[in-house]
């Protein structure tokens, strides 16, 4: 198909980091998993601190997240990542601790360890990936579902009335003092990858100068969950996630930003 | 000035989600008709006016996509 002359070392523009292994990942053909997980791993490549970063693996899809950082790990009981995190942060001031948490760990189970932490200021990065919904155990509800979405355990839909309202938790934590750099990014598009990719470096560069707790929230689909091919669920995800969750900076240098 | 760009994608560890395809803005990828170890269809270069823009590369959640660009 191509002309073999291009493909040569001196013409390479791009190549998966080799701070990802090898090992194929478990997850769903499409999931953003993947595309953070390459991400983050960049960002350690480029910073060159990847015998420094030490990754909080949570509960999860990501849970196996140890078997592809070539970086330290540590898993975490569920929800409790940020708790670790804290522990290995005080040990080791030095290094970079990231916890790689998704909705139904840090909004559900690990709220108080989340408030907690990011209330105390602990300098540690927290990638938290929000797909609306508990995608390791089959699609129930979390407490990120938007209203009316049909998960396993809301089958007609989520109501106000049964459910509540979806959970916000990264404006929460932005009324924190103690939280410096909050941000709401996405990786469904080139664009939207290069802008979440300068997110977690910012995020890293502020643990690096010990500012407190940075948090990037990466809205995400599930297309498993959400009964929909890849580029549906993205196409779902613009359309709908987009309007709970909406992009951009919340928390820049301790500051929150005006809407 | 022209550039000219190729991609290579390892088919084994490709998955088959189809969004390396929506991202390339010259439409290069398609899947293929043949299936790979695990079974999924692969993403495939079918035209060969790719310009090494990595979009497909950055969008790949599996990270099989491999970029090389040259100016002629």
């Amino acid at each position: 198909m191509f002309n073999p002359d291009i493909i040569k070392p001196e013409n390479l523009v791009y190549e998966k980091t080799n701070v990802l292994t090898d090992a194929i990942m478990h997850y769903c053909p499409g999931c953003g998993h993947g595309t953070t997980h390459r991400i983050v791993a960049e960002v350690i490549e480029e910073m060159g601190i990847q015998d420094k970063a030490i990754c909080i693996a949570p509960v999860g899809c990501s849970v196996l997240a140890y078997n592809y950082f070539n970086v330290d790990a540590i898993g975490a009981a569920h929800g409790r990542a940020p708790a670790i995190a804290t522990a290995v942060q005080r040990m080791f001031p030095d290094r970079h601790t990231f916890t790689y948490q998704g909705d139904g760990d840090l909004a559900a189970i690990g709220t108080a360890e989340t408030i907690h932490a990011c209330n105390r200021g602990e300098n540690i990065v927290i990638i938290f990936i929000n797909n609306g919904i508990y995608g390791m155990t089959g699609g129930q509800m979390a407490p990120t579902t938007l209203l009316g979405m049909k998960t396993a355990t809301s089958p007609y839909g989520r109501t106000v009335e049964l459910n509540g309202y979806p959970l916000q938790i990264t404006e929460l934590l932005a009324e924190l003092p103690g939280t410096y750099y909050i941000t709401r990014q996405s990786v469904h598009t080139a664009a939207a990858v290069r802008k979440t990719k300068k997110a977690i470096r910012q995020a890293f560069e502020n643990q690096k100068n010990k500012k407190g707790t940075s948090l990037v929230e990466v809205v995400s689909n599930c297309n498993s969950g959400w009964k929909m091919t890849p580029v549906e669920a993205n196409k779902w995800m613009v359309e709908n996630m987009f309007v709970k969750y909406p992009i951009g900076d919340i928390k820049v240098d301790g500051e929150k930003v005006k809407k | 000035m022209a550039i000219k760009g190729a991609v290579v994608i390892d088919k084994e560890r490709c998955k088959g989600c189809g969004v390396c395809i929506t991202a390339c803005p010259n439409s290069v990828l398609a899947l293929s008709k043949n299936v790979n170890g695990k079974g999924y269809h692969y993403s495939e270069a079918i035209i060969d006016n790719c310009i090494g823009c990595t979009s497909c590369a950055l969008v790949c959640p599996d990270g099989v996509i491999t970029v090389y660009k040259v100016k002629l």
